[in-house]
Order: C-alpha cells, then sequence, then structure tokens
C-alpha cells in the first residue's frame, strides 16, 4: 500500500501526524499495511467484504416495499488510539453518565437542580422529552440511562470531545463487535502481541448490567429484547445481541401485564414471568394506555409494571429528557452540581443565547457559528454560519431575539480524519466515534466504541443510513510487553 | 420458545408443503390428461373444486375453464392465497420472522427458492417448461427438507416444522387422491381396466410412490391398492397413515399437558387404519377424503389453540 504521499491538510489525522509519520500506537499497522503489495490488498479487501456479507452486517434499507439488506460500507484500515488516552476518556465517559442519571432522577423527583438555580426551569417546561408519566418515580438503583452511546469528535488540537449524548436507544453496538471479528479474520498477523485491547466483553456485560435490575433476586432473570420487528433498520442488531446474550427476542404482540402489574411472555409452554425489559422501541411506542393509542409495537400496561416495580425497563422511560441540545449545554455545570467534579471529557464549546453576554457574541459572530434549537418542531432546522446567506443570518437573529433559551451555538468543527481504503488508493475521510457506557451494579465501558466514516471526500456525514461506513477501533497498549 | 416463532415456523412448514403438494397436483393432472383419450381425460376442473377454490375461481375468471386459466389461477395468482406464488412468500415471511431459529443455509435457499418462483411466474410457462419447473421447485422443497435434517437441531423450532409439513401433507395427500376420485370413468366402458391403472399409476407417479409402490404391495397397480398403499402404508412418507404416526410423535415431544390435538390425531389414525379398502368402493371417494380433510383441519385448530394462544 502506497502510504508516502498521505497527508490531510488542516486537519487533525488520527494515524498520522503532520509531519507525515505514524502515530505511535499506529506505527505497527502501519509499517504492515505498508509491506502489502496491490495483490495482498485486493485480496484482504475482497476477505473483509466476504466476511462481513458472511456475518451478516447488514443494514436494511427499504426498496419498494421488499426489505433487502445491504451490508454496510467497511473500511479496512482500522482507527487507533492510544489505551493511554482511551483510559482518561474512558473515566470521563463514566463520570459525565453518572451525572446524567443523577439528572434525571432529580428532574423526576424534587428538581433539586432547578431549585438552586443551575438549570432553568423554562428549559424543562419546553423539553419534548420530559414524560410527566414518570414523575414522582425513580427506578432500581436510581439509573435512567442503562446504556448510553455517547458521540465523541476529536477536535483540530488533537482533543476528544462530546458532541452529543444518546440515551434512549442508541444503536451501532453490534457494528463495532462484528468489525472486530471481521478483522481478526483478516488480519490475523496483526493480533499477535501488538497490544490490542479486545472488545467482546460486551454481550457479556450488557447481561450482566441487563439482570442487576431485575425485581426478583433470581440468578437467572429472565431478560427479552424487544423489538418493533423485522422491519426496523436496526433488526439485525436486536436480534444480535438477543443471540450473543442468549435471551428472546420478543415483540409487543409477545407479552401481556396481568391484573398483578406482572409481565409475561406467551410460550409454548404456558406464560413466563419476564423480568427485565431491554427495550428497542421508542418511548412513544411502549405502552398505548399511556403513551401514543394507536402503537402496535407496545405492550398495554407496560408503564403500570414498571412503576409497580415488578419489571425493570433498559433504558427507563423519560431517560431522553437529558439528551436534547439544550441539556447537553449545560453537562459540564451538571458534573460539577452533582458530583463536584471538573468534567473528565469536555464538551465541543458551546455558547448558550439564554445568557446575555453569550447571545451577545452569538449574534455578532452568526456567519462564523453553528446555531441549532433545542426544541426542533419549530421546523426552522439550523443555521450552519459559514454556509448561510445573510438573510437567513437576518432570520436566525430575530429567532434567537425572540426565544433566546431555545438556541445554542457552536463553532463549525474541524473534526479528525484517518486514513481510509477507497477506491485508486489511501485518502483521509472524517470519523467519530460512539462508545458505549453501562450502568447499573456496576460501570463499563466499551474498548474503543464504533468508528462512523464519511466515505465521500469533505464529507461530515456519517450516518449509515446515508452512505456511512464503519472501521474497526483499536486502543492499543504501547508500552512493551514485559512491561503490561 | 416463543409461541409466535412457534407459530412462524409451523407455517413456514406447512407452507412450503402446500407449494411442493400444489406442483404435485398439478403435475398428476396434468399426466392424465395426456395419458387418457379426449372423452376420458378429466379437463382441469377438478383441481379448482379439489383446492376448494370453486367460489373464487368463478368470482376472477367466470364460468369459462380452460388450462391456462386453471393453472395461472394455481400457480401464480396472488390473489389466491393457496396458489403456489403466495404459498412460497408466507413461506418465506413465516422463515424470516424465525431465521435465527434455523441455519443460515436454510434462509438463503428459501430465498433463492422465492426468487426463482417470483421470475419465473413473470412470464407465461409453455406446458413443457411448467412441467420442468414444477419438478425443478419439487426438488428445491425437497432440498430445504433435507438441509434442515441434515443441519438442525432437533428442538422445539424443528418439531414445529414438522408438525407444519406433515399435516399438511396428509392433506395433500388426500387432495391428490380426490383428483381420481371425481369418478371419471363410466363403469359401462369397455376399456376401463387399462385405463384404470393408469390413472393410479399416475397419481402414484405424482407422489413419487410408484417404486415404492412396485417394492412394497407387489401386486398390479389398481384402485383398491394403491388407496390402501397411500392411505395406510406406515412405511411410505406421503402416505396418510405415516403423516399421522409422524404428527404423534412430535406432539408427543411439545410441552403441555393439553393433549387434545394429540389426542385427535391417534382418533384419526385409527379412523384411517379401519378404512378397509373394499369399503372405500361404497362410499363415494371423495366424501371420505372431504371427511378426512375436516378432520385434519381441527387437528390444526386444537394446534392452534394449545401452542399459539394470544397472550
Amino acid at each position: 500500500m502506497d502510504l508516502n504521499n498521505y497527508s490531510s491538510t488542516g486537519f487533525y489525522d488520527e494515524l498520522v501526524t503532520e509531519a507525515g509519520r505514524p502515530r505511535a500506537a499506529a506505527r505497527a499497522v502501519w509499517k504492515y499495511l505498508k509491506s502489502l503489495d496491490q495483490d495482498e490488498l485486493n485480496e484482504r479487501k475482497a476477505a473483509c467484504e466476504i466476511a462481513a456479507l458472511v456475518a451478516g452486517i447488514t443494514f436494511r434499507v427499504y426498496f419498494e416495499d421488499t426489505g433487502i439488506d445491504r451490508a454496510m460500507p467497511f473500511d479496512l484500515i482500522p482507527r487507533v488510539i492510544p489505551k493511554k488516552e482511551w483510559d482518561q476518556v474512558s473515566a470521563g465517559l463514566e463520570q459525565r453518565v453518572r451525572a446524567l442519571n443523577l439528572f434525571i432522577d432529580d428532574l423526576y423527583n424534587d428538581q433539586q437542580i432547578v431549585k438552586d438555580g443551575v438549570f432553568p426551569a423554562e428549559l424543562l417546561k419546553d423539553s419534548e422529552n420530559f414524560r410527566k408519566q414518570c414523575q414522582g418515580f425513580s427506578p432500581p438503583l436510581g439509573i435512567w440511562a442503562h446504556i448510553c452511546g455517547t458521540d465523541l469528535v476529536r477536535d483540530d488540537r488533537g482533543e476528544l470531545l462530546v458532541l452529543e449524548d444518546n440515551l434512549r436507544i442508541p444503536s451501532g453496538v453490534s457494528y463495532m463487535l462484528e468489525n472486530r471479528q471481521v478483522m481478526k479474520r483478516v488480519f490475523p498477523e496483526l493480533f499477535d502481541d501488538s497490544g490490542i485491547q479486545p472488545v467482546d466483553e460486551y454481550p457479556a456485560q450488557l447481561f450482566d448490567t441487563l439482570a442487576s435490575l431485575s425485581p426478583r433476586p433470581l440468578e437467572h432473570p429472565n431478560v427479552v429484547v424487544l423489538t418493533p420487528g423485522v422491519f426496523n433498520s436496526a433488526y439485525f442488531e436486536h436480534a444480535y445481541l438477543a443471540q450473543m446474550m442468549g435471551v428472546e427476542l420478543v415483540e409487543g404482540r409477545d407479552l401481556i401485564v396481568d391484573d398483578q402489574d406482572q409481565v409475561h411472555m406467551q410460550t409454548i409452554a404456558g406464560l413466563e414471568r419476564v423480568d427485565v425489559i431491554y427495550r428497542r422501541i421508542d418511548d412513544a411506542f411502549l405502552d398505548p394506555e399511556v403513551f401514543r393509542k394507536d402503537s402496535l409495537l407496545g405492550v398495554p400496561g407496560l408503564m403500570r409494571a414498571w412503576r409497580a416495580g415488578n419489571v425493570a425497563l433498559a433504558n427507563a422511560p423519560g431517560a431522553g429528557v437529558a439528551d436534547d441540545k439544550v441539556v447537553y449545554a449545560y453537562v459540564p455545570e451538571i458534573i460539577e452540581y452533582y458530583l463536584n467534579e471538573k468534567p473528565g471529557i469536555g464538551n465541543v464549546p458551546t455558547w448558550k443565547c439564554g445568557n446575555p453576554d453569550e447571545r451577545a457574541y452569538v449574534l455578532e459572530h452568526l456567519d462564523e457559528l453553528v446555531v441549532k434549537p433545542a426544541n426542533e418542531s419549530g421546523g426552522y432546522g439550523m443555521l450552519i454560519g459559514p454556509h448561510s446567506t445573510k438573510k437567513e443570518q437576518q432570520k436566525f437573529a430575530r429567532l434567537i431575539k425572540d426565544d433566546p433559551r431555545n438556541y445554542i451555538a457552536q463553532p463549525t468543527l474541524a473534526i479528525s480524519t484517518s486514513p481510509t481504503y477507497i477506491q485508486g488508493g489511501v485518502a483521509p475521510r472524517h470519523v467519530d466515534l460512539r462508545p458505549f457506557i453501562l450502568s447499573g451494579l456496576q460501570t463499563h465501558v466499551t474498548t474503543g466504541g464504533l468508528t462512523r466514516v464519511a466515505m465521500k471526500a469533505g464529507s461530515l456525514v456519517v450516518n449509515s443510513s446515508q452512505g456511512g461506513g464503519s472501521k474497526d477501533t483499536w486502543i492499543v497498549d504501547t508500552q512493551p510487553s514485559s512491561e503490561r | 420458545m416463543l409461541s409466535r416463532l412457534a407459530e412462524n415456523i409451523y407455517w413456514h412448514g406447512r407452507y412450503l408443503e402446500r407449494a411442493e403438494g400444489l406442483a404435485r397436483l398439478i403435475n398428476v393432472n396434468a399426466n392424465l390428461n395426456l395419458d387418457l383419450p379426449g372423452k376420458l381425460a378429466p379437463g382441469w376442473d377438478p383441481l379448482i373444486r379439489i383446492t376448494g377454490h370453486s367460489e373464487q375461481f368463478a368470482e376472477l375468471y367466470g364460468d369459462e375453464l380452460n388450462e391456462r386459466q386453471v393453472v395461472k389461477f394455481l400457480m401464480a395468482d396472488e390473489r389466491n392465497h393457496g396458489s403456489i406464488k403466495s404459498s412460497l412468500e408466507m413461506a418465506r415471511e413465516n422463515m424470516r420472522s424465525a431465521r435465527d431459529l434455523l441455519p443460515r443455509e436454510v434462509w438463503e435457499q428459501m430465498n433463492t427458492l422465492y426468487l426463482d418462483a417470483s421470475d419465473q411466474f413473470k412470464g407465461q410457462l409453455s406446458k413443457r417448461k411448467r412441467h420442468e419447473w414444477l419438478n425443478h421447485m419439487i426438488l428445491d422443497c425437497q432440498r430445504i427438507a433435507g438441509m434442515l435434517m441434515g443441519t438442525m437441531s432437533q428442538d422445539y423450532a424443528y418439531d414445529f416444522i414438522l408438525i407444519g409439513r406433515y399435516l399438511e401433507r396428509a392433506d395433500m395427500t388426500t387432495r391428490i387422491i380426490d383428483v381420481r376420485a371425481d369418478d371419471l370413468l363410466p363403469e359401462e366402458l369397455e376399456e376401463l381396466p387399462p385405463f384404470e391403472s393408469i390413472q393410479w399409476m399416475s397419481v402414484l407417479k405424482s407422489l413419487s410412490a410408484y417404486q415404492m409402490y412396485r417394492r412394497h404391495v407387489r401386486v398390479r397397480v389398481s384402485g383398491p391398492a394403491v388407496l390402501a398403499f397411500l392411505l395406510k402404508d406406515s412405511q411410505f412418507p406421503r402416505s396418510v397413515l405415516f403423516c399421522l404416526q409422524a404428527l404423534e410423535s412430535r406432539l408427543n415431544a411439545l410441552p403441555g399437558d393439553d393433549d387434545q390435538a394429540l389426542r385427535h390425531v391417534v382418533q384419526l389414525m385409527r379412523q384411517v387404519n379401519q378404512a378397509p379398502s373394499t369399503k372405500l368402493k361404497d362410499q363415494p371417494l371423495s366424501e371420505f377424503m372431504d371427511d378426512l380433510q375436516i378432520e385434519l383441519a381441527e387437528v390444526g385448530r386444537l394446534i392452534s389453540q394449545t401452542w399459539f394462544p394470544a397472550p
């Protein structure tokens, strides 16, 4: 592979320094990739594709009425992060999710943070994801977001920052697990004593996390994964996780809540009590008695059973209150308020327009900033400063002045790139990273996470529904093995 | 095991067997039409009656019954939920929801079969091509059954596939026998014996039963002997009794205290066993087959009630 001419001008590159040399943790893989000739490369590339297909890494897209399976693009060049850095990030993520869970629990109960004037009451009032049905309740262990997927980006100074938290039903972890399987199969020589940390513990940790929430103190509580069904775009992942954990994959119509407010599933041997539901259905569809009446995906009475403490739901309904854009802007304050600690991992710089000084700055720099509404139901979308017209800027200036608390602004980010194998060679492509944080009796952070890559030159869109691909993510211990 | 998945996989078994049975039914009728002199040939009307579609067919195609229409209706018409096309589609959709229970290759094979069929049904099939394709499809169905047998753990999921398959097969065998039962040959005709034998040979061949019949029955092909073989042989896997035996053993393996379905099957076995082939001659054959079909439908109802209740 010809890597001598690789450069990523203007951006921090995950694998290569500005001088064009591999970073310490990436040296081994760089040297190895360089040693492959074109034939070997093509062979590996083909092997990757076959392995991915065989493993069933597919992303369902709709084609007329027929669901067809399309492979999600997979890039064979891994993204590498030194273990030392990851340990810090990982601690920062644990801290962040701990604080967010305390915050959610507080919001649905005493609202002390509002009373203390740290989080504005108005924001809570306008929140789309605040579920009044959850008020006055606290789930087992006080944890609401048991599975969190936090999106990270690296800025031009090389610092990993949080772009957003996904506290509802984050997906993608199955790709992280499968990508590693593919890499081990295609590049076994790279895994010999190169300090790459394993990722395979996730399904076991997920099961332990879920089992720790069981209302019945059983050694083997009945855990199930609740899916909307085969036509859901993430069905592959639902089936995959259920299989890896060895639990049933159920749909709403398999479950029933009895008059004791207990949940059961219908099996060929009769009704069987369910203790923990890892639900991959949105709040709105969860229980037609409480949320959307027309939902056929949910289970009537599920909220009753949950509030009675007879079943655990992960994530808890209402956890999404803490992942909207304005709450995001307050996370550093939230961490300090509940934990009395400095954030271990920072936010992307964010100006809150509700604050007069910050608003003044935003209004002066509309042509440079990205402006986002917290509550997107207004339908005005975002303003991307550098690509906007004067007229659009004027419109947003007016919107901000009318309802300042609903807006935040961020700089346009120069997010990092990573070398990516494309037609005709290797080129820099923008990447993000989604680690998953599990919170139960114990807390676990995935080793790395899912690296998503925008396959088009210059593009920042990494979503799989829009042609984004993924890479294996290596957390590498660079210390010599004798010291490990 | 979730009831929903058990139900899916049971229906997969039924629909796939139904598609195969229909292919065999069309083939036997086509053969009879080729073998018999004009006025004795059954034509295509009996197939519509035997598959229980008289009303829907009249609605869609009017009174005129010809080969092209009947074959299209039974093979490729999506409006007919019992056509080969609809059956393959349902076999596939039911398998899709339960695919994690099955070896992956089986799902791929099911997909291939469905996609092949969709291609075939797009155009008009000549008689020669039709016969070739139906035989090909029968082999594909057999391949899926073979893959399941060779690679799937014999767990509850497997039991439910077999239960669906054998229930449907017993039903289909009674219908195929019925093709002959339509009292096609007026008794006063002189050439009765040779043609009667030809007709029953066609029935046997359509069930891939001719060779086994010759080996095990060892008498010339005649109505009563063939009937007895197809109803009561305990070793030939498409005979009604064999299917009932298979049902009995699989139902026995399932969990639960409710044995209504099982008892019904056992009673049905007795009924089939006791039917003397001479008496079959007295009672109109098609009436006897209709009775069996009603009893088999009752077994199906009891199975659903016992293992697939809505929660």
